[in-house]
């Protein structure tokens, strides 16, 4: 093999071992992948065995475990074999890790996204409109909801309640 | 030295295991549904960290055990604690109360911790600080709403504050194993931190209309294995399964 015929084969690998791990969503939040949290950090194939590695999205976040059982059940089906799950703590897991299709893809379960952690108001929870009307009168019920990651707002608009993605 | 090293983060993972467990008993028992929720998000952070830092402990330790060693397979005199962690959780203004006191503490810890010598080290303290910021402006919340509350929700904070008061001393009284870290670049002097906490707290306590306790009597004991008689039914509960049942898995 030339060299550059290797270096083909090992990026076309890398690309089905990350479409593999498509399959692989939040478990709390089903409609995003591991890829599209940002979770998934980084993939090697060394000796045609995998490697994955993750980050944790909060400490104490369960869904953590579950995602590490998926990986090893995804690509255990997919026929890969060896397969090594890695944590790694740094850099932090951030909420700009969100990719746009994420973004996308909460808005449209009505879960607002975390606005850019380098915004000021962000972190002062102002300025979250609601997923369903628009407004801007809202208003934060409580710093923690459904998830870990995310804060419970009401709209005083359209009286409904929904969820914001918190920035980390 | 390297036996401090362990020690050192060990007993950040016993602070923040113990309190977490105590968070985590108002789990289906607090005043409404959305505080229920908050409560036990902050103690799953609190227990997760607690996981990270035995993990490394134990590498650290190199004996080949683990997370659920240290967390299950210690008797009291092992515990490194503070002791205003282990404290019965009282009524929600003492639980808010002491969680207000301990977030601000964390979140400046481990704020300098981030940049400590241990590169694993500092990497769990950057994932805590991220969360530090959002359980200190949920405590620092309630401790203003129920201070500057009702006379019965002050009074009940101020109760909290006068008897948690001798037990806040221990977090800034470091002994041999702080200062042999402080000097190794791993770990952070306690007696630095005391300044900020004590200007941060002061300044919420007033504005929440608390009365600041005098400096009188501090508990102590914690650090050294030497709790107070909660530790022991704490940790009854908290080990049961593993030691009737050692390396059960579900």
């Amino acid at each position: 093999m030339t060299p550059s015929t290797a270096l083909r084969a090992r990026s076309a690998a890398l690309a089905a071992l990350r479409a593999a791990l498509d399959e692989v969503c939040d478990p709390e939040i089903p409609i995003l992948t591991i890829a599209d949290l940002g979770v998934l950090r980084d993939v090697r194939i060394d000796d045609g065995c995998a490697t994955v590695v993750i980050t944790p999205t909060y400490s104490g976040c369960p869904a953590m475990h579950a995602i590490e059982d998926d990986i090893y059940r995804v690509l255990g089906a997919a026929g890969y074999r060896g397969v090594k799950v890695v944590t790694q703590l740094a850099p932090a897991w951030t909420t700009d890790w969100l990719t746009p299709v994420a973004r996308a893809k909460l808005l449209s379960v009505g879960i607002v996204p975390p606005l850019a952690s380098s915004d000021k108001r962000a972190l002062l929870g102002t300025e979250i409109c609601c997923p369903r009307c628009a407004s801007r009168q809202t208003e934060r019920v409580s710093e923690f909801g459904s998830t870990a990651c995310k804060a419970l707002y009401r709209c005083r608009s359209c009286l409904e309640p929904f969820d914001y993605f918190k920035c980390l | 030295m390297s036996g401090a090293h362990f020690e050192y983060v060990q007993r950040l993972g016993d602070n923040a295991l113990i309190l977490g467990q105590r968070l985590s008993e108002w789990c289906g028992h607090s005043p409404f549904l959305e505080e229920d929720i908050a409560t036990a998000n902050t103690a799953l952070d609190l227990i997760g960290r607690a996981r990270m830092l035995y993990t490394h402990a134990a590498v650290l330790e190199g004996r080949g055990r683990d997370e659920d060693a240290l967390a299950y397979g210690r008797d009291e005199r092992g515990f490194g604690n503070f002791l205003i962690c282990e404290l019965p959780r009282g009524d929600y203004a003492f639980t808010l109360v002491r969680q207000y006191l301990l977030d601000v503490y964390h979140q400046r810890l481990f704020h300098a911790l981030c940049a400590s010598s241990d590169l694993t080290l500092a990497a769990i303290a950057g994932k805590a600080v991220k969360e530090d910021v959002y359980h200190v402006r949920r405590s620092a919340d309630w401790v203003v709403r129920l201070g500057d509350g009702t006379d019965e929700s002050h009074a009940r904070c101020q109760a909290a504050l006068d008897e948690l008061w001798a037990y806040t001393g221990e977090m800034f009284a470091g002994d041999a194993i702080d200062d042999a870290m402080a000097k190794a670049g791993i770990g952070v002097p306690p007696g630095a931190l005391k300044q900020g906490w004590m200007d941060e707290v002061g300044a919420l306590l007033s504005h929440a209309t608390l009365k600041l306790p005098a400096d009188e009597w501090q508990a102590s004991g914690g650090r050294a294995g030497l709790h107070t008689e909660h530790m022991g039914r704490l940790l009854a509960e908290l080990q049961f399964m593993q030691r009737a049942y050692p390396g059960l898995k579900w």
